[in-house]
């Protein structure tokens, strides 16, 4: 079961054949050559779609020499960009890991009805593409949508301002820290809890000592990659933006703005901080593995 | 300290299966009652009952004279072990075990010098000095066992639970583990309640036996009592082995195949019966009244003694006789055998 819920490890792993002895290969089964194929196959997809990318993305950011690059990144359109994405993942992020741990609690520690419902329902915004939520959102706090004019009579605005970021954030990410959670907190099952229970634990004491420590590897991989894509989703954001630029504008719209407007080394510069965003975590992520990764498979184990 | 714990016509439905059906038990203060059945039958669900982990269907448990159901979990003080033990395993031992103890509301918690003193103390009773640093998954399971013993002790119960407390353990250390929570239990004399599917260790730990089987407690007792007179067939056939003799009870005979083979029968049960005989309650005799012919078609060790396996006309299964003396029989030996004592049970 751990594998299934451990895809990461896998990948982590799968190198490690290259290194084996020869005598474990032919336990495996498979001739040398259908092996080397196999490692170039991937190796050269890896490079291919992957590094050559990142790679241009540095490339490019400096084409304008270190002084375009500080330029382009403190100009006040891009500070603001980087404060207004900083902030949608300071709101959406806490609000995804609050929410997603109820709902991982939920289903896996109680039977109710409708839980298969909510099982599916977790994971409609991986299935949805993001530029579809983010039209509903229009649609639903738009001027022109169901809830426009009551919004407006009220002084609210949704759409085209924060809430509307957080909004369409908060529904793409959702799903990383819940679907973490389900599978790992339903392997534990809940006797640790009712241990506790009986030792005269109150449910906070529970939740706090024993439900949040038992899961908290899994906890930290789901935030990991909700803030990763929180703070680098273009779809659903694009739509309820409007792209006002200093107000509503994030990273990833403001890359596309620049670049549209044949600034390609300020919109790489820019783009180059979001890829470092993603090895960060990247690094973080391996890092965890390889310094607690025996805790983190004892954990999962069981 | 210790209460008195009273069960009261419990019913425990799960969806439409029936779990428990009208369960009663009385258990005396200090006692040691080993809850017994085969697996399914219910044995779990009625501990769990019991801690307040799961709620009748109807019924109602008491500790002495206070109905469980005004009791918070935390007021039962209930110590539960379970049946895989379910120790925090982010936590030391030591914290494991003070667990409980920190767990109080501020007001009766102790000082963190005197649950560090306590914590010792309960690792010297369950024999794990040193071991507080350890993680639980540094331990062995017998460690393990005894590391959640100490953790539900620590908060005093009034009440020791244990679920298959041996279950995970292997044959030598269940047999010392044995002795060891017989010995403790003289000691702090907690009333406890232990589940196991094994007769054995049922009947040399418990006061009392309580027999489960398919969710009907079948018969309660001291372990002679159930031993001995078995309330029923499952009892009978559960708690040990067994032969069964189809058998017409005449008066206070009991005939098989027309030829009397027990008498003194006390009950008033004319008509057909299986008698149940003990492989030990059968003996070899010259001659004799009520002695049954047959020839020994087998002859095998079981553990301290050689069980002789003798073919009768009339019944399909061979007797099974356990020798009492070293003096055997040879295979193809003819012989009679008598029996000692036997449990009649009418067959429809
Ligand atoms: N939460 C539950 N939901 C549905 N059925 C349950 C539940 N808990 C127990 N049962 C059923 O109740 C019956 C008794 O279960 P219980 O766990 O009490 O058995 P047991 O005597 O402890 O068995 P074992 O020796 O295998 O542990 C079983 O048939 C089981 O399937
Ligand atoms: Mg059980």
């Amino acid at each position: 079961m751990s594998d299934a819920t451990l895809p990461r490890h896998d990948a982590a792993a799968a190198p490690a054949p290259a290194a084996k002895p020869q005598s474990a290969r032919s336990v495996v089964g498979e001739s040398p050559i259908i092996q080397a194929a196999l490692i170039t196959v991937s190796l050269a997809f890896l490079l291919l779609f992957l590094l050559l990318p990142l790679i241009t993305v540095f490339v490019e950011a400096g084409a304008r020499g270190w002084s375009g690059y500080r330029e382009a990144i403190t100009e006040p359109d891009a500070v603001s960009a980087i404060r207004l994405t900083l902030l949608v993942a300071a709101i959406a992020v806490p609000f995804n890991v609050v929410v997603g741990v109820a709902a991982a609690w939920a289903i896996a520690k109680f039977e109710f009805r409708g839980k298969n419902l909510l099982i599916s329902l977790i994971d409609l915004p991986f299935s949805v593409s993001p530029v579809i939520s983010g039209l509903v959102y229009v649609l639903l706090f738009g001027a022109q949508g169901y809830l426009g004019p009551f919004l407006r009579a009220n002084g609210i605005e949704i759409i085209f301002a924060l809430p509307g970021l957080v909004l369409a954030t908060i529904f793409v990410t959702f799903p990383f820290v819940a679907r973490e959670l389900i599978p790992h907190m339903q392997a534990i099952g809940s006797t640790d809890e009712e241990a506790a229970l009986t030792l005269g634990a109150s449910p906070w004491r529970v939740f706090f000592s024993i439900t949040l420590p038992n899961v908290k590897w899994s906890l930290f991989y789901g935030v990991l990659l909700c803030n990763a894509r929180a703070m680098g989703e273009f779809g659903a954001v694009a739509v309820v933006s409007g792209k006002i630029r200093g107000l509503t504008n994030t990273m990833p719209l403001h890359v596309e703005i620049l670049y549209n407007e044949y600034m390609s080394a300020a919109a790489f510069a820019v783009a180059s901080l979001l890829a470092g965003l993603a090895l960060v975590t990247l690094a973080l992520k391996a890092l965890l593995e390889w310094r607690y990764g025996d805790a983190i498979a004892a954990s999962r184990r069981h | 300290m210790t209460v008195a714990v009273t069960i009261e016509s419990i019913d425990k439905r799960f969806l439409a299966f029936q779990a428990l059906r009208n369960v009663s038990l009385d258990i005396q203060p200090g006692e040691l009652v080993a809850l017994l059945g085969p697996s399914g039958s219910g044995k779990t669900t009625l501990l769990r009952l019991i801690a307040g982990l799961e709620q009748a269907d109807a019924g109602r448990v008491l500790f002495g004279d206070t109905d469980t159901r005004d009791l918070s979990l935390r007021d039962r003080r209930i110590g539960f072990v379970f049946q895989h033990y379910a120790l925090f395993k982010t936590m030391t031992v030591a914290d494991n075990i003070a667990f409980g103890l920190r767990s109080r509301p501020r007001a009766e918690r102790p000082d963190s010098a005197e649950i560090k003193r306590r914590v010792q103390a309960l690792l010297e009773l369950v024999q794990l000095p040193g071991l507080e640093r350890r993680y639980p998954s540094q331990l062995s399971g017998g460690q393990r066992q005894r590391v959640a013993l100490a953790r539900a002790l620590a908060i005093e119960p009034q009440v020791l639970l244990l679920d298959e407390p041996f279950g995970a353990l292997d044959a030598r250390i269940r047999k010392d583990l044995r002795a060891w929570l017989r010995d403790l239990h003289s000691r702090t004399g907690h009333t406890t309640v232990f589940v196991t599917h094994d007769q054995e260790e049922a009947l040399e730990l418990a006061d009392r036996v309580a027999i489960l089987h398919e969710g009907k407690l079948e018969q309660v007792g001291t372990p002679d009592d159930v031993y001995d007179h078995p309330a029923t067939p499952f009892v009978c056939e559960f708690l040990g082995e067994a032969n069964r003799l189809p058998v017409r009870i005449v008066g206070s005979q009991a005939f098989l195949d027309d030829r009397p083979v027990l008498g003194g029968l006390s009950q008033n049960q004319s008509g057909a019966a299986a008698l149940y005989v003990r492989p030990h309650h059968l003996k070899f005799v010259d001659d004799g009244p009520l002695s049954i012919p047959g020839v020994v078609e087998e002859l095998r060790r079981t553990g301290p003694l050689r069980r002789a396996e003798i073919a009768v006309s009339g019944l399909t299964k061979r007797l099974a006789l356990d020798l009492t003396s070293q003096v055997a029989p040879a295979i193809g030996e003819r012989v009679r055998v008598k029996i000692t004592h036997a449990t009649a049970f009418a067959t429809a």
